[in-house]
């Protein structure tokens, strides 16, 4: 389908790279949060239960967080290696923008995963929620700087160009906050929230299948809070999501109409549209072939209005289409799972309206089924953005093909089979040990993490009032060392 | 004075102290990593992982905000540099990856053999990582061939003994400081063992020194002049004397067992060594054609950062700060915190 040459091997190597990258931000941004939720309720509360969640869902987030880390430090040397034109001539309007990245959110959250991870028992609980809530705070700024780079490439803005064909900075507060910068953050942010309500729910609901109800014998308190937490999220976030995905339409469709057609599968710009369910778009042929389609629907999504105009591919030179064969079906695929999502949250209203939501089955196989759903969407979505953004690295201004580092393709051939390579052990190994973490239910004294534990504590910090026995309430003996005495 | 002048200097000053602080920062971690070779037991080398194993993340950093600064200050520079070290970029960032992996990975790790992997993966990914940025240090000090605004040399245009000889140096070198770190910061057994290793490895790292220091003013007549002409050999004649005492000193606090002279002592020989490669390379960042002003973005983007620069590192300086004293004092298996 593609022909084999450095421009295509390193398009190939930067969707690779992101696909795996983009899994572990999104769920560092949703579990930082969780988790600062939790250690904040525990401090509010005083009930054990929290904690217990806090400490087993802090040795998932720590794995996790370190995948991001190594994946993410590939993504921010990646710019240079194979996309040098592009560095040079947009560097001057997006690397400052990943420059306050770095200073404002790596470094924070960093510097307090440290304190968050094996500092409970030095500083404290409440200088330790006060480290997890920067954590956590940490992703949400990251996310925001870096959102901000990727919409300014859709949709440019406060710019202007020199002599030597570089993008110079003119306005930047119209660079950070360019159109699409509004929708695309709160929309990465939710997916986020979704997805790992979707892990957590997903992660209970396996354990509550599994848990041998007797009768007169309570359940396991912790899974049950988890549970309870991850549907009230479903329920809540996915519509939400659903509306936040319109208004990004509405915004795609303003300021990228190629993109729009190409999702659509639209040819021809008509009034009164139909929305195409189904179907196979042809590049060649310019038509989408065996289309099932439902009558006024395209004009009313896109628009909100039955006789609004939707644009169509032809409107654009070939030279100029994103790829609709691709962004047809990711975009169909995101959507899918976005529905599905909500209706599950919206039968966990309905269960929990009618007290059964903990003892009904089908949702909590439906929630393990839906597991990695969150996940699947993001970077479904991911693909129906950047693909769709194509041919273009900044929109409408310059070429994906005018973009990369004079690399050949020995080069970049090699470099992509080293990171398949590496990323096929690392991630393979990475996602073992999280399923392992994650097949164990918490259990009351949940133990912290091992690592940097110190493996005969000494003295204990004491905790709040009414918590303090929940603090020491582990057995010091665990860890690595303790194991081998 | 204008700020298209002065931008550039205060950008170039900054991202050299981001990547001095990686280099003495990342360097221990690594080179715990890489005296993994020399320590067998399971155990020991929890202790050893212990040691770093809250900073680690955070020193990384600084190499994120080196590339990162690069790519928004001078991105030019960035555009021109990686395409040029592409194979030992590439190489370290995959050796990065199994580094910062294993860390967690090693205590996930249920069987033996996992465990010995792990470790395995630890070593290699600390020492490949370490030799790949020699190579990549040596490499833009022999200079990087540039046409218009992009690289237009070789794959292996940085490959030869010079660029191999400042691997290998960059290796030993975060090798001592890592143990001069344990010096610090364990006690027992483990203290005495690094003690000779860092002896060892002192003498070896000072003839690296030695012979990577005379080597370069020959690779450039810039260099040279700098050196050994007048006025340079004014600010150059003092590194090497105080260089002299620093290595004194250092022999000192491991002759008198002191726990955190030779750690400081070492960081010092970094820090001349780099200021050493600062006045060879002054005002150049891509040797021998692209200076900092010809690298510059434009005075908007970089006047915009550096007032968030400005106001953040001491920030971040002082959280990080603090992280370090929060995880004070010795490490130990068989002991407790103090």
């Amino acid at each position: 389908m593609f022909p084999i040459d450095a421009f295509h091997v390193a398009r190939a190597q930067f969707a690779f790279t992101l696909i795996f990258h983009i899994v572990f931000p999104a769920f560092s941004i949703g579990l930082a949060s969780y988790l600062a939720v939790l250690e904040g309720l525990w401090l509010r509360t005083g009930k054990s239960v929290y904690l217990d969640l806090f400490r087993y869902w802090m040795k998932i987030f720590s794995i996790g967080f370190g995948m991001g880390v190594v994946s993410g430090l590939v993504m921010s040397y990646q710019f240079g290696t194979n996309w040098g034109a592009f560095s040079d001539r947009a560097g001057p309007v997006i690397g400052p923008l990943m420059g306050y990245e770095v200073l404002t959110a790596f470094f924070l959250e960093a510097g307090f995963l440290g304190v968050m991870l094996f500092g409970m028992q030095k500083v404290g609980p409440k200088l330790h929620f006060l480290a997890t809530c920067l954590v956590a705070l940490g992703t949400l700024i990251s996310a925001t700087w870096i959102l901000s780079v990727n919409s300014w490439m859709q949709t440019p803005r406060g710019y202007t160009i020199g002599p030597d064909g570089r993008f110079l900075p003119a306005d930047w507060l119209a660079i950070i906050f360019n159109p699409s910068f509004v929708v695309r953050l709160p929309h990465m942010v939710l997916a986020s929230y979704l997805s790992v309500a979707f892990v957590v729910g997903a992660v209970a609901s396996y354990h509550l299948l599994r848990e041998r109800v007797v009768r007169d014998m309570p359940r396991n308190i912790a899974v049950k809070t988890m549970f309870s937490m991850a549907m009230w999220m479903a329920a809540i976030v996915a519509p939400a999501q659903i509306i936040m995905g319109d208004l990004h339409g509405l915004n795609t469709l303003k300021y990228q109409p190629a993109k729009i057609a190409a999702m659509e599968g639209d040819w021809d710009a008509q009034k009164d549209a139909p929305e195409i369910l189904f179907g196979i778009p042809d590049m060649q042929a310019e038509t989408t072939r065996y289309k099932i389609e439902l009558p006024h629907l395209g004009s009313l999504i896109l628009t909100h209005r039955l006789d609004g105009e939707v644009p169509g591919l032809k409107q654009f030179a070939r030279a100029d289409r994103p790829n609709s064969a691709i962004v047809f079906f990711s975009f169909r695929g995101m959507i899918a799972i976005g529905f599905l999502m909500a209706a599950i949250g919206l039968w966990s209203l309905f269960l929990r309206w009618r007290r059964s939501l903990f003892e009904n089955r089908w949702i909590m196989r439906a929630m393990v089924v839906m597991g990695p759903a969150g996940f699947l969407a993001v970077i479904l979505g991911w693909i129906t953005t950047e693909v769709g953004r194509q041919p273009y690295t900044v929109y409408g201004l310059m070429r994906t093909a005018d973009s990369m580092s004079p690399i050949g393709l020995p080069g970049v051939a090699t470099s992509l089979l080293g990171f398949i390579a590496v990323y096929a052990v690392v991630f393979a190994a990475g996602i073992s040990f999280l399923l392992k973490l994650m097949s164990h239910p918490p259990v009351p004294g949940e133990p912290g993490h091992p690592l940097g534990q110190p493996t005969r504590t000494a003295g204990l910090t004491p905790g709040p009032a009414g918590a303090a026995p929940e603090m020491g309430g582990h057995d010091p003996s665990f860890g690595h060392a303790g194991a081998a005495e | 004075m204008t700020e298209a002048y002065l931008l550039p200097i205060i950008w170039a000053g900054l991202i050299a102290f981001a990547v001095m602080a990686y280099v003495v920062l990342d360097g221990f971690d690594l080179g715990v990593g890489i005296l993994f070779a020399a320590e067998r037991d399971y155990e020991e080398r929890s202790v050893m992982v212990n040691a770093i194993a809250p900073m680690w993340d955070g020193n990384e950093t600084w190499l994120i905000l080196g590339g990162g600064g690069l790519f928004a200050v001078f991105p030019l520079a960035y555009a021109v540099i990686m395409p040029a070290m592409y194979p030992t970029i590439i190489a370290m960032l995959l050796a990065l990856i199994f580094r910062g992996v294993a860390f967690e990975f090693r205590f996930r790790a249920e069987t033996i053999n996992g465990r010995w992997w792990w470790d395995l993966a630890f070593f290699l990914g600390s020492t490949l990582a370490a030799f790949a940025q020699g190579l990549t240090l040596g490499g833009l000090l022999q200079g990087v061939k540039v046409t218009g605004r992009a690289y237009a040399g070789g794959w292996w245009d940085w490959l030869d003994g010079f660029t191999l000889l400042c691997g290998v140096a960059v290796v030993a070198g975060y090798a001592l400081l890592g143990a001069t770190f344990l010096i610090w910061r364990t006690e027992g057994a483990m203290q005495r063992q690094n003690r000779r290793i860092a002896e060892a490895l002192g003498f070896l790292v000072l003839a690296f020194i030695v012979v990577v220091s005379l080597w370069t003013p020959f690779l450039n007549p810039i260099f040279y002049h700098r050196w050994f002409g007048w006025p340079g050999i004014a600010l150059t004649a003092p590194v090497p004397v105080l260089m002299a005492l620093l290595v004194v000193w250092f022999w000192l606090g491991i002759l008198r067992e002191h726990h955190l002279t030779p750690f400081l002592c070492v960081v010092a020989w970094f820090v001349l060594c780099f200021a050493g490669l600062g006045i060879s390379l002054w005002p150049m960042l891509v040797p021998p054609s692209i200076t900092i002003w010809q690298a510059a973005a434009p005075p908007s983007s970089q006047m915009f950062l550096l007032v968030g620069a400005l106001v953040l590192i001491p920030i971040i300086l002082a959280y990080t700060a603090y992280s370090y004293w929060v995880f004070r004092g010795k490490v130990g298996a068989g002991t407790s915190y103090h």
